[in-house]
């Protein structure tokens, strides 16, 4: 059976790493319970599960400062929870309860926080490009140094939409880092059955914005980019490309069999390539960490998932009378 | 402590399923996240995960049982030493809570003797025609591989429609009868294969575009309105598009606003558009085969809740049903209640419960919505002298608004009520499961809108 690499050293403390093990153990356990809780019907619709993709936005937000804003698509609860959101309101929106980031009337893929700058969350493929785009002209029209992440995957990365924005956020200079998550498959479509350019960063030099592929299951390469891109957006130089190569362990949502790939496909990326035990092996093959240490970080997340679940099943169901608030501002 | 295994939900609108396999057996240890069941919804096989870990004590429901509903026990875990036969009484896990008790019941009419329901025979086949029951999903399935055995120039294009079978599972098995070239999968690129389909089909193609949902479409409405519809008139009647745009429309369940709309009255609106929204799977396929017959392009609106509703079909090899002929599904005297779509379902619900109370209602199917079937509904009005439009859409511009307009101005005279028009909610849709019943049209609604204008 083939093993994990033997991580070399890296040069990264002890605390950040922790950091990362932990942050990413959050999202995998809290996705898991949100799968046993749509087979239990407490979910509903359409629940798109991120186990397998952690590393991508946990990186990320580790060069993130306080101002910078962040959206995305219907595969969202990593998101949330990597940008400091409540598990809990986050859980109980999946539930559709009061206690929900959206009072319960948004659900799984419509989820907004504009305390921590989160601005979804949407639906339709390729929404979000142009609308991050569009916040991040809001802070060069504002003159301030923050970013916007806008993320999106590889079967969005086709759309028009993406396109249009690319070149009026070079032409205007907008502080916007695309983030592609490139996990292979659009559905049950996989990137080579969806176009023949396949190096989607690259596709931003067209329009002369920089950007590079990254190993996406690597949180420390992923971290190492996102400075370099952010770096780049603060000094005014507009906008970047990353594109994060990962991969989707679950189906594309609760209701999709995954037949259009091999079960040994997946299995090997696990084994191979998973992003939480990498740093694990970072962690203990290191001496960071015993396992000891290891297992009280996990109970540690378990009972906060488990303090989320509780919560979205006793949160109540909205008042009736909400069905009709919040329509207009 | 013992705890049962509840038939899981495995998609949004999965009430029942076929336990196709167990994983374990009795007595086999689970881990929380084994796979211990293969699980057949609708539209697939899924895996079934443990929440809880424990001993398999029992099982409840024996592989290839059809049929289970969602949140039937079908096994029981066990701690070691427990017995399994004290667990079969174990309780069950906390299932959903039941969404509260919606607006208080209107007050109950005066009993009534009950009237008799007359199913009007349908005129679209001859009397004494074979049936035969399938799905609206087997039906559509049927009218596309008919049409495209027909004529060599029908394709399919849309997302998933080919490897996976479709999303809803539609165009299943049309990729092995007319491989790649006719069932073609695209990129999430509706603006640009809307349009390029539009292209094909002045080429002299007849394109079938799915769209996964019609909320997509809303990316490529602008090749539907502006290049499909507008270019017969435009080019002086050069450029006919003989096209059918298909795909759900309208709400699924607890999907949330930006995959739950009902675009009937949308389309409907647009010259040079004809719009289709079946309720049975007899129209929707004689209806599809018509639809891409036809020489314009149509809007073909299908619904995902009707897709595994079974119906009788007539059995022949070849049968259209015309555009622009509504079918009286139930004759009655008191009131018509006009619909189509999923909101027949109300309808029809309605109309059973107001007979049991004495009150008979016409019910009428408009089936399609461009061309409208303005002559039946008059008809009927003029002898009921009451209407109550039903349909799922917002109520502002709605096909009810409409249709109440005809009636004003053709058959003012005959009207003894108001025409009420039921729609869904003046809101965007709401995840929450209490509050998106609240939005949407409901059999009660009918019930008290029937009894409202016959002042009961
Ligand atoms: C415009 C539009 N078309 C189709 C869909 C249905 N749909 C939802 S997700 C999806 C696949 C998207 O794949 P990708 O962009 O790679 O993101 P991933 O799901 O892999 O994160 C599709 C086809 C949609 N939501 N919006
Ligand atoms: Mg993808």
């Amino acid at each position: 059976m083939a093993a994990r690499k033997a991580p070399e050293r890296p040069n990264v403390s002890k605390e950040e790493l922790l950091k990362y093990y932990r942050e990413m153990l959050l999202i995998r356990r809290f996705e898991e319970k949100a799968g046993q809780l749509y087979g239990m019907g407490l979910i509903g619709g359409f629940c798109h599960l991120y186990i397998g993709q952690e590393a991508v936005v946990v990186g990320l937000e580790a060069a993130t400062k306080e101002g910078d804003k962040r959206l995305t698509s219907y595969r969202d609860h990593g998101h949330m929870l990597a940008c400091g959101m409540d598990p809990k309101g986050v859980m109980a929106e999946l539930t559709g309860r009061e206690g929900g980031y959206s009072k319960g009337k948004g659900g799984s893929m419509h989820m907004f926080s504009r305390e921590k700058h989160f601005y979804g969350g949407h639906g339709i493929v390729g929404a979000q490009v142009p609308l991050g785009a569009g916040l991040a002209f809001s802070d060069w029209y504002k003159g301030n140094d923050n970013v916007t992440f806008t993320y999106f995957g590889d079967g969005a990365a086709n759309q028009g939409q993406v396109y249009e924005t690319y070149n009026m956020a070079e032409l205007w200079n907008l502080p916007v880092i695309f983030v592609i998550e490139n996990n292979q498959y659009a559905m049950g479509t996989s990137m080579k059955r969806a176009t023949k350019s396949v190096t989607l960063y690259g596709r931003g030099e067209a329009y002369g914005i920089p950007g590079e592929q990254v190993d996406g299951m690597d949180v420390l390469a992923v971290k190492a980019a996102a400075e370099k891109a952010v770096a780049h957006c603060r000094a005014g130089k507009g906008p970047y490309i990353l594109e994060m190569m990962t991969y989707r362990y679950r189906g594309h949502s609760m209701s999709d069999p995954a037949k259009y790939r091999t079960r040994e496909e997946v299995e090997k990326i696990k084994t191979e390539k998973d992003c939480i035990e990498h740093v694990r092996d970072l962690l203990t093959q290191g001496g960071l960490a015993s396992d000891e240490d290891l297992k009280a970080i996990d109970k540690e997340i378990k009972a906060i998932v488990n303090e989320a679940a509780e919560f979205s099943k006793e949160s109540p169901e909205p008042a009736l009378s909400e069905l009709y608030t919040d329509i207009y501002a | 402590m013992a705890i049962q295994v509840l038939m899981p939900a495995l998609s949004p609108t999965m009430e029942e399923g076929t336990l196709a396999k167990w994983l374990v057996k009795e007595g086999d240890v689970v881990k929380s996240g084994q796979i211990i069941a293969e699980i057949e919804t609708d539209k697939a096989t899924m895996e079934f995960e443990a929440v809880d870990e424990g001993i398999i004590g029992k099982i409840l429901v024996a592989e290839g049982s059809a049929g289970v509903k969602v949140n039937t026990p079908i096994a029981v875990l066990v701690e070691e030493g427990e017995s399994a036969d004290a667990a079969v009484a174990a309780p069950a896990p906390a299932a959903a809570a039941a969404a509260p008790a919606a607006a208080a019941a209107a007050a109950p009419a005066e009993p009534k003797a009950p009237v008799a329901v007359v199913s009007k025979a349908s005129p679209d086949w001859a009397e004494g025609t074979p049936m035969k029951t399938m799905t609206v999903r087997e039906a559509l399935r049927e009218a596309m591989a008919e049409e495209m055995r027909g004529n060599g120039n029908v394709f399919l294009m849309g997302e998933e429609v080919g490897e996976y079978q479709g999303a809803y599972k539609i165009s299943q098995g049309l990729l092995d009868e007319f491989g790649p070239k006719r069932v073609i999968d695209t990129p999430i690129t509706e603006h640009g294969f809307a349009g390029i389909a539009v292209g094909a089909a002045w080429g002299g193609l007849n394109p079938i575009v799915e769209f996964m949902t019609f909320n997509f479409a809303m990316q490529a409405i602008d090749h539907l309105i502006n290049s499909a519809a507008k270019t017969n008139y435009m080019s002086g009647g050069q450029l006919g598009c003989p096209i059918v745009f298909r795909g759900p429309n309208g709400a699924a369940a607890r999907v949330g606003a930006q995959h739950s709309q009902d675009y009937a009255a949308w389309y409907a609106a647009i010259p040079g558009m004809r719009v289709v929204m079946p309720y049975s799977a007899a129209d929707a396929k004689g209806l599809l085969k018509q639809a891409i017959r036809d020489p314009n392009p149509v809007v073909f609106l299908e619904n995902e809740i009707l897709y595994g509703k079974s119906f009788e079909v007539p059995d022949l090899p070849d049968f259209t049903i015309p555009f622009g002929k509504a079918r009286i599904w139930r004759e009655g005297s008191d009131v018509t209640i006009v619909s189509f779509g999923i909101g027949m379902t109300y309808a029809l619900e309605a109309a059973d419960k107001l007979a049991a109370e004495g009150i008979s209602a016409e019910v009428i199917d408009l089936r399609t919505l461009r061309p409208i079937d303005y002559d039946t509904v008059l008809a009927s009005v003029m002898k009921t002298n009451r209407c109550v439009t039903v349909e799922e859409g917002f109520p502002v511009g709605s096909i009810g608004n409409h249709i109440s307009s005809v009636i004003m101005q053709r058959a003012f005279d005959y009207l003894d009520a108001p025409v009420i028009n039921l729609c869904g909610k003046d809101v965007p849709m709401p995840y929450a499961a209490n509050l998106e019943k609240l939005a949407l049209v409901t059999t009660a609604e009918v019930v008290e809108a029937v009894k409202s204008v016959c002042y009961r």
